[in-house]
């Protein structure tokens, strides 16, 4: 039984390490007084001063957050209709639709968008395209976590209302709504982090004009990598996992969550 | 439509108005946006390309002597007529394999351990394998970029470790391997989870019961343990073998010229050579494999084929 303890921990350690070392080795980085990411020269924070004075970063960063707000807004408004709809009314093909698009490899929705969007609406790609496609992947999340937040709640309190006398509408807003709160708010911060990170869907559905953040930090790698991108995954970094950790605190059910 | 449900039985007006203002947005909005785009991805594949790149039109303008115009299967036939995208499917398909193997070896002592320990740490644990998913999918390709690279100390360790046996200085950056390294890193926790959740709910008291019987260790996990967790390993299978069949930033960024799987063919389509009917046929046909892989690990994974407790 000790033995076997020794390994799963040892075995389990590897997994852990691997798992961290390589965004520590960036975050570790970003602070190199060096071109180069290979050798470490000296502590310095001239690549979050390059980054701050790199204009075309700071738009890209303002574009991604306005496309975060906006889909994480409406994929949880859709999402949590999604959630209860899902959760009240068996409804067979609602859930289908649902989640399917986050089950799928993300470049058949890209495709699928990238068509639709220049051939059925004619419109030009730009951030209302990104918006509409992050908000399309997100609602699933969201239905996932709130679908969750109920299935795990007592049936009898909605009984409960329904024989007082309460309407569907007052059943939900003094009753459902607040019991299922947090797990809206962790859905928001779930697709907010999901929106800003998404670098597949916003490729194909971006067009070409305004800078966006994912696609910004893919061409500094392919074209020139220097710490700057080290800069900037160190903050964005910073950003979404502190959003992951008040989601997790506030519905651990996300950290249950077995997709469907 | 609304006929269909109100012969549920005690179904007011007021409950059906509001089951049509809950599910009728969220319904019409992935109406619109999944199914009409993915209908409108089928249909394209049976167009011909245009002359510049995106489609020839459906129909023949007037005074047009020649041209293709209409619906085709041409793309469909080309696809199997040349070997070579039947050989980047299988490489895909190799490539998805290995990886969730991998993952599985890697994930399995981990939920296994996360399962067994005390209550209150198991929150924390699996939060510490969904923290690093959190970080932005390109940070994380990137980083392996940086280890990989031909200055870092790892690949310095890795050549001087070769040199030592008397084998010629290797590039590990821009090759299959890193491909690899990155397909894994990039879905570890999509395996951890499922194998989690399922591994949690087992009753200690059949190990204890498998060792009162006389089992040892080994036994116990290969008798007890494995086969109660197949589902969980189903799951996590196709969770990460999915992601990974359809994957073109891993290779496009960590592989060498000849890490081409299906997901860098369909990019090429249409952002490089810019033939959407081509490219949608591709999608189809991803979209066919991914189908499949869901099925059979559904069927896997059903009730019956599993002893359940």
């Amino acid at each position: 039984m000790r033995r076997s303890n020794i390994w799963l921990w040892s075995a389990a350690a590897l997994a852990y390490a691997f798992l961290y070392i390589p965004l520590l080795i960036v975050v570790v980085y970003s602070f190199n007084d060096s071109k180069l990411n290979a050798e470490w020269v000296g502590f310095t924070l001239s690549w979050y001063v390059a980054l701050f004075n790199n204009q075309e970063m700071l738009t890209a960063a303002r574009n991604s957050l306005i496309i975060a707000v906006s889909a994480s807004f409406l994929a949880t408004l859709l999402g949590t209709m999604a959630g209860l709809a899902i959760h009240r009314y068996k409804l067979k093909f609602l859930p289908v639709l649902v989640f399917t698009p986050v089950a799928m490899p993300e470049i058949l929705l890209g495709v699928a968008l990238l068509l639709f969007f220049l051939q059925v609406l004619n419109l030009t790609l730009g951030m209302v395209s990104i918006i509409i496609a992050h908000t399309t992947f997100c609602i699933g999340f969201v239905a996932i976590i709130v679908r969750a937040r109920l299935q795990g709640m007592d049936e009898s309190i909605f009984e409960a209302a329904r024989d007082l006398g309460a309407s569907p509408w007052q059943t939900f807003r003094l009753i459902t709504l607040p019991l299922i709160m947090p797990a809206v708010v962790a859905g928001a911060l779930m697709s907010f982090t999901l929106s800003i990170d998404d670098f597949v869907i916003t490729f194909f559905t971006k067009g070409v004009g305004e800078p966006i953040l994912p696609i910004q930090i893919y061409t500094m790698i392919k074209v020139a990598v220097t710490p700057e991108v080290n800069a900037i995954s160190t903050l964005l970094m910073l950003l979404t996992l502190t959003l992951i950790i008040i989601a997790a605190k506030l519905d651990s059910g996300i950290l249950r969550r077995e997709t469907k | 439509m609304p006929a269909l449900f109100s012969m549920i039985k005690g179904d007011s007006k007021a409950n059906r108005i509001a089951k049509w203002l809950v599910s009728g947005p969220p319904l019409l909005f992935l109406l619109v946006f999944f199914v009409a785009p993915s209908l409108i991805m089928l249909f394209t594949s049976l167009r011909f390309p245009g002359e510049f790149g995106g489609l020839a039109p459906i129909a023949a303008p007037a005074g047009a002597v020649h041209g293709e115009y209409g619906l085709t299967l041409e793309t469909y036939q080309f696809f199997f007529s040349d070997i070579l995208y039947a050989e980047i499917f299988l490489k895909s398909f190799a490539v998805a394999a290995a990886s969730t193997l991998i993952c599985l070896i890697m994930a399995y002592p981990l939920a296994l351990l996360i399962a067994r320990s005390e209550k209150r740490f198991r929150n924390l644990m699996v939060l510490l394998v969904v923290l690093p998913f959190a970080s932005n999918f390109l940070i994380r390709i990137y980083a392996w970029m940086i280890i990989l690279g031909p200055e870092s100390v790892f690949s310095h360790f890795i050549n001087t470790v070769l040199g030592a046996f008397g084998i010629a200085p290797v590039t590990l950056l821009f090759s299959s391997f890193a491909v690899l390294v990155g397909m894994v890193y990039v879905h570890l926790p999509f395996m951890v989870l499922p194998l989690y959740t399922n591994l949690e709910k087992h009753d200690p008291a059949l190990l204890d019961a498998a060792q009162d019987l006389g089992a040892n260790a080994w036994q116990r996990f290969w008798r007890v343990t494995w086969p109660l967790s197949l589902p969980g390993v189903f799951s996590g299978s196709a969770l990460v073998f999915i992601p990974v069949l359809g994957m073109f930033a891993v290779p496009d960024i960590l592989g060498g010229t000849g890490d081409i799987l299906i997901g860098n063919l369909i990019k090429d389509q249409f952002l490089g050579t810019r033939d959407w009917p081509f490219g949608s046929t591709l999608s189809i046909m991803l979209t066919l494999a991914v189908l499949a892989i869901t099925a059979l690990a559904a069927w896997l994974a059903r009730p019956a084929a599993i002893p359940e407790k």
